[in-house]
């Protein structure tokens, strides 16, 4: 049989405030265990929430940006469950009337086919602390740092089809928040997360069949591999007669294998009720509006703008895009060189290829976008030649003098002096008086040996273009 | 509704109490009392009434995203029944 | 002294015929004497209320001025004190030392009010009789067979029995009010969102609301003048000034409407309690008020309402006691399910426990709509009613509670004790402001008046209050037991 894979995630992002959700606690990653955790996040007797205004901005900053319905009467609701890195007992999160309503992304498949991808909903709650399973004389150990930070949990559609969309997907929104600025949304520190709910049913059926949710998968080459895994299991249990039972696993990245998470909670009945200790947070228009304002511009304006005014092909500017810091790179590159085409080709080809090797991001490149501009510039007004540029290109990363004055010290300024290249061009035809020969009788294809002959005299800083013509003319 | 001990046994267990066997009935009595009490509430019709969830009609107010609060977790770990460490400590999850 | 109320005793601290440190001795004397067998307060704080007396007077001395400068009060024991034990009457509690000051406290610290200690409560402010209390029953000063009433039944019995100038109190179905009634004094709850909530322990998030229990209208006042106002730390807090709520108290009543709810002068009223205020209302005629009888026809539905409403808060509200970060924890726990359970069920007394359940009974899969939804649809009807009451009067009497205070020991069926508060419940809901005050005795009990006023009408609940006072004598009235002063 035929098997089509439904799936839906549910992504958790920390939004970067200073403070936390409802406590004036920092939300700083790596401090000191319980540094962070005041009276309200440990939740002592008689203390009381207050809504961070930049965490509900931020929030409908992302709903703005999808394009998604925003929550004009917005409500808190209280999530009942025990665990000892909840200290209320309950967390507060948004059940039915959450900030952000239904929107989409359009993700770019492999194929190049661009496919929407629907967002039911995102919501604002809070953290919970951390249970460590180090040994305290067998006990467990709780950091409640992290309790009450404040996390944007958006929930997908259930309309993505393969582990490949899955991450096609996964990284448009990490892209989108990056470029909002609301999240450092890393998923190796866990302020970005991921859980997947998987289906499988019949090629053609369309009602859904029962899912799994995956945890704990923690970067985007674990999420296709957890599906691919879960998929296949899946099929598996069908094939062999069995059945899928609605459960949550969890995946674990040595072994690349998900299990189930025994528990003796037959069903979670988390008992939401309205938060009492909060009221209805009212939006207007005037409220949206000023957000809308301040959008930055987004990954798929960015690329319609990329390819029409820099003359871009789709899959240039898709790579250039995909990050706020690799365009904005890419934008001061293209300004200083005067050739946007030539400056894509070396900030997807070189750059990447150096910042891949070093493992490093944009932001951190050796090569500074303006140095690379000049580079380039120096290629469009044939200071030297795109091979020197490679070599020049290279020495940058070690000497963090300005461009002209490395092809200066080094003395690898291109010739374009005809009077110099012509002096090369008559020593080349009378040494090769062969290659001449067959020229002449009409064997064309013998000019590019001379060229390189000539270029190889230059020491490669003639221009190739000049002594070709030259070459041709001379031959007449 | 029929109120038993099984329901009694099942909210003990979601609110994280402890019932024995010896109080069951009488808890199961007493609890049946205060539904059949909140159950005067289902003689009337309130289809088309809002639901009141709080006595005052206002907005949440906002605070301004600052870090106010200090350290005080040695101070705060004197409460804890059990920490070491800057940690507080409990018995093992068992899974 | 002690027969003094506070606005008196802020005369004689200000004239200079006493000092801080010697009332504060006087009260300190009677709570040794008199506190074993009333029980009223849980911790006495003998010399912290001396170093702030001493203070109060260095103050006065320096110049400060201020009407609850140097008077000694208690706290209910629901109010976070810093460094002061704070156990809300329970056992899970009982070690509890508050890391800081609930806004009310810090108010009255601010105002240089005298804190004697921490009265006694029902648990987590759980019953309308101070039976529930993990530190046992306070007894009525008036008979000490007899409950002071609930929940704040240790401050109203610490103000009634001259153990303490003024006391504060939590009101979330008539904590405050009832036991004032019981005790003879004059108990305030204000309009939701008036008093901050911050440090004040929760049981029911959406009712509870701070207030003073004291001898009179005017000390309500003088209290609230230091209760009220916005509180950046509570959401639920109103931003709206707060008035000198002492400037209103003689504006007269000449053409008051007064209106007589038909449902609480109905069966189950003693025919005592019915005659003191039907009596009382006639005080009111005399001042140019004028009385008619009006419908709160959902009122007999809010009792059912609030044991949906105030257990399902409670039940989330205690999910935080688990015995990790303070409290009590059991002894050797096998796991951590067992350390929940038997902390939790150790931790906490019967009442506390039945509510937690049926909280968490009426949230649960598919009984929300049935209980929670419904009951939020019973208290929008309830509210209604009041609106369209207010309408065409200006405030609504009543009695407090339908009879006078009870045995000890009377009411061991929770029913017949939730419907006690038969008259009181629905305010919470509504979230309005009202007051008890001595209406008159029966039997040498006293007998409470209520009156509600529309939303943030408390001035006008005060004067109204006030002026009762100023033709009557019923709130000067002490229990013989305790007005012997040696």
């Amino acid at each position: 049989m035929e098997w089509e894979t439904v799936i839906g995630l549910e992504v958790h992002v920390q939004l970067s405030t200073k403070s936390k959700l409802f406590s004036g606690s920092a939300t700083q990653f790596g401090a000191d265990p319980n540094t962070q955790a005041n009276i309200y996040d440990l939740a002592m007797p008689g203390t009381l929430p207050v809504l961070n205004a930049d965490a509900l901005r931020m929030a409908v900053r992302f709903g703005v940006a999808i394009g998604a319905e925003i929550g004009r009467r917005s409500v808190f609701d209280r999530k009942n469950y025990f665990y000892p890195d909840l200290p209320k007992g309950y967390q507060v999160s948004q059940l039915d009337y959450p900030i952000v309503g239904k929107g989409s992304l359009t993700v770019t498949l492999d194929d190049g086919s661009e496919k929407a991808i629907g967002v039911t909903r995102a919501h604002m709650e809070e953290d919970a602390g951390k249970s460590l399973h180090e040994d305290y004389q067998g006990m467990t150990s709780i950091d409640l740092n992290r309790a009450g930070t404040p996390l944007l949990e958006i929930v997908s559609e259930p309309d993505i089809r393969s582990a490949r969309e899955a991450v096609a997907y996964l990284k448009k929104l990490h892209s989108i928040i990056r470029y909002l600025d609301i999240s450092d949304a890393i998923m190796a520190q866990g302020s970005m997360r991921c859980d997947a709910n998987v289906s499988i049913r019949p090629r053609g059926e369309t009602e859904l069949s029962t899912r799994t949710e995956i945890k704990n998968i923690n970067s985007f080459r674990f999420v296709e591999k957890a599906i691919n895994y879960e998929v296949q299991r899946q099929q598996d249990v069908i094939e062999d007669g069995g059945r899928i039972v609605q459960e949550t696993r969890l995946y674990d990245a040595d072994k690349d294998e998900t299990r189930s998470m025994r528990s003796k909670e037959v069903a979670n009945d988390y008992r939401y009720f309205p938060e009492p200790d909060l009221l209805p947070i009212v939006i207007d228009e005037a409220y949206i509006a000023d957000i809308r304002a301040r959008l930055p511009e987004l990954p798929d304006a960015k690329k319609a703008r990329f390819c029409a005014e820099y003359k871009l092909g789709e899959y240039d500017a898709g790579v250039l895009v995909s990050s706020r810091e690799l365009a904005e790179y890419f934008e001061i590159v293209a300004s200083g060189s005067g050739d946007p085409k030539l400056a894509a080709n070396w900030v997807t080809g070189e750059l990447q290829g150096l910042l891949n090797k070093h493992n490093l991001e944009v932001s951190d490149s050796p090569i500074q976008a303006d140095r690379l501009g000049t580079l380039i510039a120096r290629i469009k007004d044939e200071t030297i030649s795109g091979k020197i540029a490679k070599t020049i290109f290279e020495t940058m990363l070690e000497d963090s003098s300005g461009v002209d004055a490395i092809i200066e010290s080094k003395g690898l300024k291109q010739v374009t002096d005809s009077f110099a290249i012509e002096k090369i061009v008559d020593e080349v035809i009378a040494s090769n008086p062969n290659q001449v020969q067959q020229y002449k009788e009409g064997k064309q294809q013998v000019i590019s040996f001379l060229v390189g002959q000539a270029m190889k005299l230059s020491q490669r800083k003639a221009n190739p273009g000049q002594v070709n013509v030259l070459l041709k003319e001379k031959l007449k | 509704m029929a109120f038993d001990k099984s329901e009694v046994e099942k909210i003990a267990h979601l609110a994280r109490l402890h019932i024995s066997d010896l109080e069951a009935d009488e808890v199961t009595a007493r609890i049946g009392d205060i539904l059949h009490l909140i159950d005067q509430m289902q003689s009337v019709d309130t289809d088309a009434v809002e639901p009141l969830a709080h006595p005052l009609d206002v907005v949440q107010r906002l605070r301004r995203d600052e870090i106010t609060e200090k350290n005080r977790r040695e101070e705060l770990q004197t409460l804890a029944p059990s920490s070491q460490d800057g940690l507080y400590l409990v018995p093992k999850v068992l899974e | 002294m002690i027969e003094k109320t506070v606005a008196e005793l802020s005369v004689a601290l200000a004239s200079g015929d006493i000092s801080s440190v010697e009332l504060t001795q006087v009260y300190l004397d009677r709570i040794a004497r008199f506190n074993a067998d009333l029980n009223a307060f849980i911790t006495v704080c003998d010399e912290s209320a001396m170093d702030q007396a001493r203070a109060a007077d260095a103050a006065r001395a320096n110049g400060e001025t201020g009407a609850l400068l140097g008077i000694p009060m208690a706290h209910k024991d629901i109010f976070c004190t810093q460094g002061i034990s704070t156990t809300c009457g329970s056992r899970i509690l009982q070690n509890f030392v508050s890391p800081y000051d609930a806004t009310v406290v810090e108010h009255f610290k601010t105002a240089g009010a005298v804190t004697l200690g921490k009265t006694n409560m029902d648990e987590f402010a759980m019953g309308s009789s101070n039976e529930t209390s993990f530190f046992g029953p306070v007894k009525n000063p008036w008979d000490s067979n007899r409950v002071p009433g609930g929940s704040s039944g240790g401050s109203a019995a610490a103000v009634a029995a001259g153990l303490c100038a003024m006391a504060t109190g939590t009101d979330t179905g008539g904590s405050i009010r009832q036991p004032a009634a019981f005790c003879g004094i004059t108990g305030f709850k204000p309009s939701y969102g008036r008093v901050s909530r911050w440090g004040m322990i929760a049981f029911a998030s959406s009712l509870d609301q701070a207030g003073p229990l004291c001898q009179s209208a005017e000390d309500a006042a003088l209290m609230m003048n230091v209760m009220a106002g916005l509180d950046s730390k509570d959401s639920t807090s109103i931003d709206k000034d707060v008035e000198d709520y002492t400037t209103t108290l003689n504006d007269s009543l000449d053409g008051l409407k007064i209106g007589i709810p038909r449902q609480h002068f109905a069966q189950g009223l003693s025919a005592e309690v019915e005659q003191t205020i039907r009596d009382a209302l006639k005080e009111y005629e005399k001042l140019g008020a004028t009385i008619k009888e009006i419908d709160l026809p959902n009122n007999h539905l809010s009792v059912s309402a609030y044991y949906v409403v105030a257990p399902a808060e409670a039940s989330a509200n205690l999910s935080r006691y688990d015995g990790v970060r303070y409290g009590y924890r059991c002894e050797n726990p096998l796991d951590l399910e067992d350390m929940y359970k038997r902390t939790r069920s150790e931790g906490f007394g019967d009442e506390v426990k039945r509510r937690i359940m049926v909280g968490t009974y009426a949230l649960s899969a598919g009984f929300y709509d049935a209980y929670y939804r419904k009951a939020q649809k019973i208290r929008r009807l309830i509210k209604n009613d009041f609106n369209e009451a207010f309408d065409e009067v200006d405030i609504i009497v009543g009695p407090t509670s339908p009879h006078t205070a009870f045995e000890l020991g009377a009411k061991s069926d929770p029913v017949a004790m939730y419907l006690e508060d038969i008259y009181t419940i629905a305010v919470n809901l509504a979230g309005l402001p009202a007051i008890s005050i001595p209406g008159g005795m029966v039997d040498g009990l006293p007998i409470g008046m209520h009156m509600v006023g529309n939303d943030f009408a408390e001035a006008r609940v005060l004067n109204i209050a006030h002026q009762f006072q100023r033709q009557t004598d019923w709130h000067r009235n002490k229990p013989a037991a305790f007005t012997q002063e040696d």
